[in-house]
């Protein structure tokens, strides 16, 4: 089973992007399972959600504790969320970042990944500059970055789970996964 | 067809795929998204539906009330303060004998205002005279609407059935949906023997002296009774359409286990990856998840536990003063019939995650020790 671990602010859409990503496994013949932490929904507070994806049905119902990797929405959120909280030795850390990965200091024990999803977003149309709906192109990423999804799953995850500007979103998905390097 | 859906939207679909008549229901919180999509599926033409919408959830159950007396299939969704409000109706439903289908979001009691999982909402209706179903997947909350109508329309009973807030509720998963030609089958129309209509009057619900009432209440007991082994018919008959079993109680590797633990809804679900955890440090745990409260499986919870050295019961519940509700029925069940001490702990409350880690410990706690007689509060911050 692969756990992993979303953290946005609210608005950003890390819920939706958990969805899309099981949405995406799911097409890809896996069991899954995606939920929100449970808080209070405030636009602009640190959130998370989870993607479980499984060969066979999920019988976890509690949160990831011990994520195989995590995803970043928002780069404000490292300097006030332990991001790494739990994340397994060797896990990965995608940032949606116009930094390098070196500029995040995680430690040793993870490999670190950015895409400039907000950039990305911005120029599919996808939200404002100071407001932009990030999770499609970082789903994009995560595909060529794991490999644990196809890009034409995630497309197939777009047209189910986003209700409109579904092909603005398979572009940012489409960029993201070209900008990024396979893991 | 294999779907992602949400818990709640899984509820949606069931009373789809049940083809229910009419809905009747106040959309504002702790109301869910079930009902929020049943409007668009009968806005849509994918429902042949009269959707209600009324002024309180007491109205919302009086409504269903009438419309299942005149022979529709009434359906209505709730949770939480929405089903307390019900409360005088859920009576007025079971005595009046009508097969209504209910889904509760189980949600914690305000005050703190909390929208949380939690049983006491719909464990408070336990005497009420419905059926009782606590599901534990998305999958299931579908599969038990079905379930819930075709055995509500046999005994004359309702159902309630109901599924933890946000670990099933906003929690998308993959549900397969039976055809509905197959449904189509396996429920035809409700047909009652007696209803309520004007070319054909009859009186319902009148007074009635002690001449009479006593026999009411012995028949819907007789009617419960007799509900344990309907709800297996109607759960092998399902099974047989879509390959997917259900009774009254789902054990999981018991047959040879030193100790039980007995839990219900989504705490059932993560047991049962806790016991294989624990059956691999070699510790010979089983668990006896309690799908169905009203009737009270009895004999079939003898039939898991007999032989079993202890037992430890799981509660997302309390009644304050007492116990977890559903330790104080198991303890009921066991008494004259056979000897086990049964441990009982407290969880979740309020919609407090109950990891894998914490089932472990209750697990190994109930291991070590011998039945006391007070609860344990697992996790407490005192």
């Amino acid at each position: 089973m692969i756990e992993i671990r979303m953290h946005g602010r609210g608005g950003q859409g890390a819920v939706k992007a958990s969805f899309v990503l099981a949405e995406a496994a799911f097409q890809g013949g896996k069991y899954v399972q995606a939920f929100p932490r449970f808080g209070v929904e405030r636009r602009g507070a640190p959130v998370e959600a989870f993607t479980r994806i499984d060969d066979k049905p999920v019988q976890i119902r509690s949160q990831i504790y011990y994520p195989d990797g995590v995803i970043v929405l928002d780069p404000s959120l490292t300097e006030v969320v332990d991001v790494t909280k739990g994340l397994k030795k060797g896990g990965w850390i995608l940032v949606n970042s116009d930094k390098e990965p070196d500029f995040f200091d995680f430690g040793d024990d993870y490999k670190v990944y950015t895409v400039d999803a907000t950039e990305i977003a911005v120029q599919n149309k996808l939200g404002s500059r100071t407001a932009p709906i990030v999770n499609t192109a970082i789903v994009g990423a995560f595909a060529k970055l794991t490999g644990i999804v196809t890009i034409d799953a995630v497309f197939k995850g777009i047209d189910s789970s986003i209700p409109r500007f579904q092909e603005e979103n398979k572009r940012a998905a489409k960029q993201a996964y070209d900008e990024i390097e396979s893991g | 067809m294999k779907k992602t859906m949400m818990g709640n939207y899984a509820a949606s679909w069931g009373a789809q795929l049940a083809r229910v008549q009419v809905i009747a229901a106040y959309p504002i919180t702790p109301q869910t998204l079930i009902v929020e999509k049943l409007s668009d599926i009968v806005a849509d033409g994918e429902l042949d539906a009269k959707f209600i919408k009324v002024e309180s959830e007491h109205s919302a159950m009086a409504a269903c009330i009438g419309a299942s007396a005149t022979g529709a299939r009434a359906y209505t969704a709730t949770s939480a303060q929405g089903l307390a409000l019900m409360h005088e109706m859920l009576h007025w439903a079971g005595l009046a004998r009508l097969p209504i289908v209910m889904t509760n979001v189980n949600r914690a009691m305000a005050p703190g205002w909390s929208i949380w999982a939690d049983q006491n909402d719909s464990l408070s209706q336990r005497d009420t005279g419905w059926m009782q179903i606590y599901a534990s997947s998305a999958q299931e909350i579908l599969d038990s609407t079905l379930i819930g109508y075709k055995v509500s329309e046999k005994v004359l009973l309702p159902t309630l059935i109901s599924f933890d807030a946000f670990f099933l509720s906003h929690t998308m998963e993959v549900v397969d949906m039976p055809e509905i030609e197959l449904i189509d089958k396996y429920l035809p129309p409700y047909k009652p023997d007696y209803k309520m209509d004007v070319n054909d009057p009859r009186s319902f619900g009148a007074l009635t002296d002690e001449q009479y009432y006593y026999e009411f209440r012995y028949k819907m007991q007789k009617a419960m009774d007799e509900a344990v082994d309907i709800i297996k018919e109607a759960g092998k008959e399902y099974e047989k359409i879509t390959g997917r079993a259900y009774g009254l109680v789902h054990p999981y590797r018991c047959e040879d286990a030193d100790m039980i633990l007995v839990t219900s809804g989504t705490i059932a679900d993560t047991t049962n990856v806790a016991v294989d955890e624990l059956r691999a440090e070699g510790k010979k745990v089983g668990n006896l998840r309690i799908r169905v409260i009203r009737p009270y499986p009895k004999k079939e919870i003898l039939e898991v536990v007999k032989g079993v050295k202890k037992l430890a019961v799981i509660d997302r519940n309390i009644s304050p003063g007492y116990s977890g509700i559903f330790s104080q029925e198991l303890k009921s069940a066991l008494y004259n019939e056979v000897d086990i001490p049964v441990r009982s702990y407290i969880a979740g409350l309020g919609g407090r995650d109950v990891k894998i880690e914490d089932i472990k410990d209750m697990a190994n706690d109930a291991l070590k020790n011998d039945a006391p007689n007070d609860l344990i509060w697992k996790g407490v911050k005192i």
